[in-house]
């Protein structure tokens, strides 16, 4: 989907210190596409608002460049980009009226007053503020401010829009529908939005590409589905949505498909990027798991129900097994599972998503323990 | 109603109370005021000789007076646009940028908020008397713009607590330079505090006894010549033109704090 | 990237701090620092100053007279702040919690008349209280007494002065620090039985403490230095440290001795500071 499309900004290596020890950003390398919604996700402190300001220019990376349109950026103002932001606080002028505030960007460019007139118009339309004009930003709701932050970025026409957590301080019920509205304005203006969000589902509804962020590392690019459905490494298979993590190794590869141990069996797969004896997790989403009341050809999951709780139309089930680990099963309601008694639980190989674990000597760690072998040097 | 009863006695004894304190706040006042208007003409200008608005007019021709008053206004005017210059740029820079220092110099500004004035007053005087600045108006304009920074800055300060400083990065972003975001951006939304720090800094210079007495050589404030009129009685005309400082002052004060509420109403 | 860095940060903070730390540097820290010198100096038989180390000043800072001023300051700055205490706290607990629209003009009345210059305003005090002034007038004309009383020209009225001059300064923190008291303790501590003595005593007095505390130290340290209302209403005998150093200060006098007065001064302010701070009081709010 993406091949052919041009790129617009290009992040190559960058690094970013606070201080001399605290990385917050570790080699990040991404391409964004022109006219594309990429949204930067992550927890808290995993870097996206940082990125997100080296974009702006408001921080510099400490190594490393960002290119715009193939230009590199390096020593160019916040002033001297042609890269607008819409602030997590809104950042209105409080003593400025509405309509100074969306015609900043164009008296700074020193427009003429009859352009800037209609300019301000247009965007107030286009965010739907029209008659609001002569107000101050104190009179207005959240939810109206944030029209006005999003009207004043966008009045200079930029190549990219940079949003950090636009609706971050919207109730729920507001979130939602601005969410709708920034997708429709992005769709129609056809500008590159890059978004930054911690919330997943803010991200896996509105994006064309999702860009996975955590501890300054670069876990995943990909589409919403591919990021849910294939998930590159643990942590956006646990960050997005919920998941069961097996731990083993791979002790076969024949052409695409991967056999590998884990502690409660010998499970099929597919990928080509695996290798022999490689650690590896296997992720099976809850809606994915299967039980049967009697054993089940090469798993050795059985444990009970520990319990069962309806949300709306589906049931979630969390089962105990032998290790006491827990895992999680999702059925449509009125599926529910036996009360007492064992259940065996199992998947379908097509289900069961082998992951890469960077984290070798920790998983060589638990895999020697199984084992019985010694520990490596 | 017992209770009720209990609360309004209550009430009424507070009233009494705080109609003392204001009496005693304020009988000085009335004094001053009184004594404008007596037609005596004999030192030391303290018995009562009857009702004259003569001091009102006699006082635009005492030209040691009027040339007092006019030193405090123009010491007055530059302690507070040098303050303020200073104290905003400080102010804001503190808050803007970390450096190393930053709390040996915000312990420094502490030092004339709490030491004695006199004890700034006579630093000073020996400062300006080893490098030989001539004790006049332009040391007494450096000793007052030095006691006035701290509370210029602590004012601005106030209001920055509550500034958000993503609005000059939105500024920055729609294309205004560090300059222009400074003067489009920083200063107005400040502007209520600039003003409070300025007004603050002008009323402490025209009322300012003792640091004046130890720097101004032989230059008279307004101040330094009521001081030295006392022994030997002050006369009406002072007063009379005490009392137009007073009003004056009342009507800036009104005017730039009508001002202020303004700016805030829509902040 | 160097270049950058410069435009974006190097220069404006130079720009915005360099005026204040240069302002600060020559006429703060030099001055008090040559004021620390000058208190080791000699003086010449035309009272010159003349740098030449010796501890005579602070020999003769032991001089019986300076050691009663000393304690006479001390007792008139306890007296003043203990008076500003008692005078200022239940009026600024009355207009703090004044509800009408009413407040904001009453705490205003308490700085107005602080727009005329102290000076004329203690002198006024003067003429009121004088032996053929308003008061003694008005007690003779109604036949009080039928003879002239002074009032004037003695501790009592010098401390009078101070409280006048520094009450608002007292006002002010205690203001701040009851208009902050949430009403509802009050109504809880009510509510749970607690007579009006013992909510003042358990609620209402440890929240307001920091008020007192600056307050304190406001009214405390000038009184110090205050000396013209002690030379306007004092009568030569009610000094204070300020006019011990003003003395020396004067013309021809003895400089290094009024130094070494003024270091006194400092040590007490460093002293009663560090105390403040000790009782939990913070130096911020000592300022406006």
């Amino acid at each position: 989907m993406s091949g052919d499309k041009k790129v617009i900004v290009e992040i190559k290596n960058i690094n970013k210190f606070y201080g001399s020890t605290n990385q917050v950003v570790k080699d990040l390398n991404l391409e964004i596409y022109e006219g594309e919604f990429l949204t930067l996700l992550g927890p808290s402190g995993c870097g996206k608002t940082t990125t997100l300001r080296m974009i702006a220019g408001f921080e510099e990376p400490t190594s490393g460049s960002i290119l715009i349109e193939g230009q590199n950026i390096e020593n160019k103002e916040p002033f001297e980009r042609n890269i607008n932001t819409v602030f997590q606080s809104y950042a209105l002028f409080p003593h400025m009226t509405i309509y100074d505030n969306i015609a900043y960007g164009l008296k700074m460019k020193k427009a003429k007053k009859d352009v800037i007139r209609t300019r301000v118009m247009e965007m107030l339309e286009l965010v739907q503020l029209g008659g609001f004009e002569k107000r101050y930003p104190s009179q207005l709701s959240g939810g109206q401010k944030q029209r006005v932050a999003i009207a004043r970025a966008l009045i200079n026409q930029p190549r990219v829009l940079l949003l950090d957590e636009p609706l971050g301080a919207l109730d729920l019920k507001l979130r939602k529908q601005m969410q709708l509205e920034l997708k429709r304005l992005q769709r129609k203006l056809n500008i590159t939005f890059i978004y930054v969000t911690h919330d997943q589902e803010e991200a896996l509804s509105m994006s064309d590409r999702i860009a996975i962020l955590y501890n300054g590392v670069l876990e995943q690019v990909a589409q919403p589905w591919e990021i849910y459905e294939k998930p590159a490494t643990k942590f956006v298979a646990t960050f997005i949505g919920e998941t069961n993590l097996f731990e083993g190794y791979v002790s076969e590869i024949k052409d695409n498909e991967v056999t590998a141990v884990i502690e409660s069996g010998i499970i099929q797969g597919e990928g080509d990027t695996f290798e022999l004896n490689e650690m590896i997790a296997v992720s099976v989403r809850p809606e994915r798991m299967k039980y049967s009341l009697s054993p089940v050809e090469g798993f050795h999951l059985e444990g009970v129900v520990k319990e069962q709780v309806y949300v709306g139309s589906i049931l979630k089930t969390i089962v105990m097994i032998g290790n006491g680990n827990e895992i999680r099963i999702e059925r449509l309601a009125g599926e529910s599972l036996p009360a007492e008694g064992t259940v065996y639980l199992y998947w379908e190989s097509k289900d069961a998503k082998l992951i890469h674990t960077a984290d070798h000597v920790f998983y060589q760690a638990i895999e020697n323990i199984q084992m019985g072998r010694e520990e490596p040097v | 109603m017992k209770q009720k009863m209990k609360k309004n006695s209550y009430g009424v004894v507070g009233k009494i109370y705080c109609s003392l304190i204001y009496a005693f706040l304020f009988l000085p006042i009335v004094v001053i005021v009184v004594n404008s208007f007596n037609a005596t003409t004999s030192k030391p200008y303290l018995s009562w000789k009857g009702f004259t608005f003569d001091w009102y007019l006699k006082l635009f021709e005492n030209e040691e007076l009027l040339q007092s008053f006019q030193n405090t206004m123009i010491i007055a005017v530059c302690t507070t646009i040098m303050a303020t210059i200073v104290g905003t740029l400080a102010a804001v820079g503190m808050y803007k940028y970390k450096f190393r220092g930053k709390s040996t110099i915000d312990a420094l500004l502490y030092i004339p908020v709490v030491i004695p004035e006199i004890v700034l007053g006579i630093s000073l005087l020996t400062l300006f008397a080893k490098i030989s600045i001539p004790r006049g108006m332009f040391s007494l304009i450096l000793a007052h713009t030095t006691f006035s920074i701290p509370y210029v800055i602590f004012n601005i300060r106030a209001r920055l607590s509550r500034y958000d400083n993503s609005i000059e990065e939105a500024s920055m972003d729609l294309g205004a330079n560090r300059l222009k975001t400074f003067f489009n951006i920083t200063l107005p939304v400040l502007a209520p505090g600039i003003a409070g720090g300025a007004l603050l800094a002008f009323t402490l210079s025209i009322d300012d006894v003792i640091v004046s007495y130890f720097t101004n050589g032989q230059t008279m404030t307004l101040p330094l010549k009521v001081m030295e009129s006392i022994k030997s009685g002050v006369s009406p005309d002072v007063n009379a033109l005490s009392v137009l400082i007073l009003i004056g002052t009342a009507l800036l004060v009104v005017l730039t704090q009508s001002g202020i509420l303004k700016g805030k109403k829509n902040m | 990237m160097n270049k950058r860095k410069l435009k974006s940060t190097v220069i404006p903070s130079s720009i915005m701090i360099g005026p204040v730390v240069l302002w600060l540097a020559f006429f703060i820290v030099i001055p008090l620092l040559y004021v620390f010198i000058m208190s080791f100096c000699s003086i010449d038989e035309y009272y010159n100053v003349v740098f030449k180390f010796t501890f005579t000043n602070y020999k003769g800072l032991l001089n019986s007279n300076y050691l009663y001023v000393y304690a006479q300051s001390l007792v008139i700055a306890f007296i003043t702040t203990a008076a500003c205490i008692l005078l200022a706290y239940p009026f600024s607990f009355l207009i703090a919690r004044t509800k009408s629209k009413k407040k904001t003009l009453l705490y205003m009345l308490v700085i107005i008349p602080f727009w005329t210059n102290s000076l004329i305003r203690i002198y006024g005090w003067r003429t009121f209280l004088g032996t053929n002034g308003w008061l003694n007038n008005l007690l003779q004309a109604t036949h009080i007494t039928n003879h002239a009383i002074e009032f004037l020209y003695n501790k009592g009225t010098t401390i009078f002065g101070m409280v006048y001059c520094l009450f608002p300064f007292m006002v002010l923190p205690l203001y701040t620090a009851i208009e902050k008291l949430d009403g509802s303790l009050l109504e809880a501590s009510s509510d749970l039985g607690g007579r009006k003595a013992q909510t003042f005593i358990h609620v209402v007095l440890p929240l307001t403490a920091s008020g007192i505390f600056s307050g304190s130290i406001m009214v405390f340290i000038p009184t110090l230095g205050y000396f013209f209302v002690s030379n306007i209403l004092g009568g030569g005998n009610s000094d204070v440290i300020g006019n011990l150093i003003q003395r020396q200060f004067q013309s021809g006098n003895n400089w290094p001795l009024g130094a070494a007065l003024s270091i006194v001064l400092i040590i007490i302010t460093l002293l009663l500071v560090k105390l403040y701070q000790k009782c939990g009081g913070d130096i911020e709010n000592l300022g406006v």
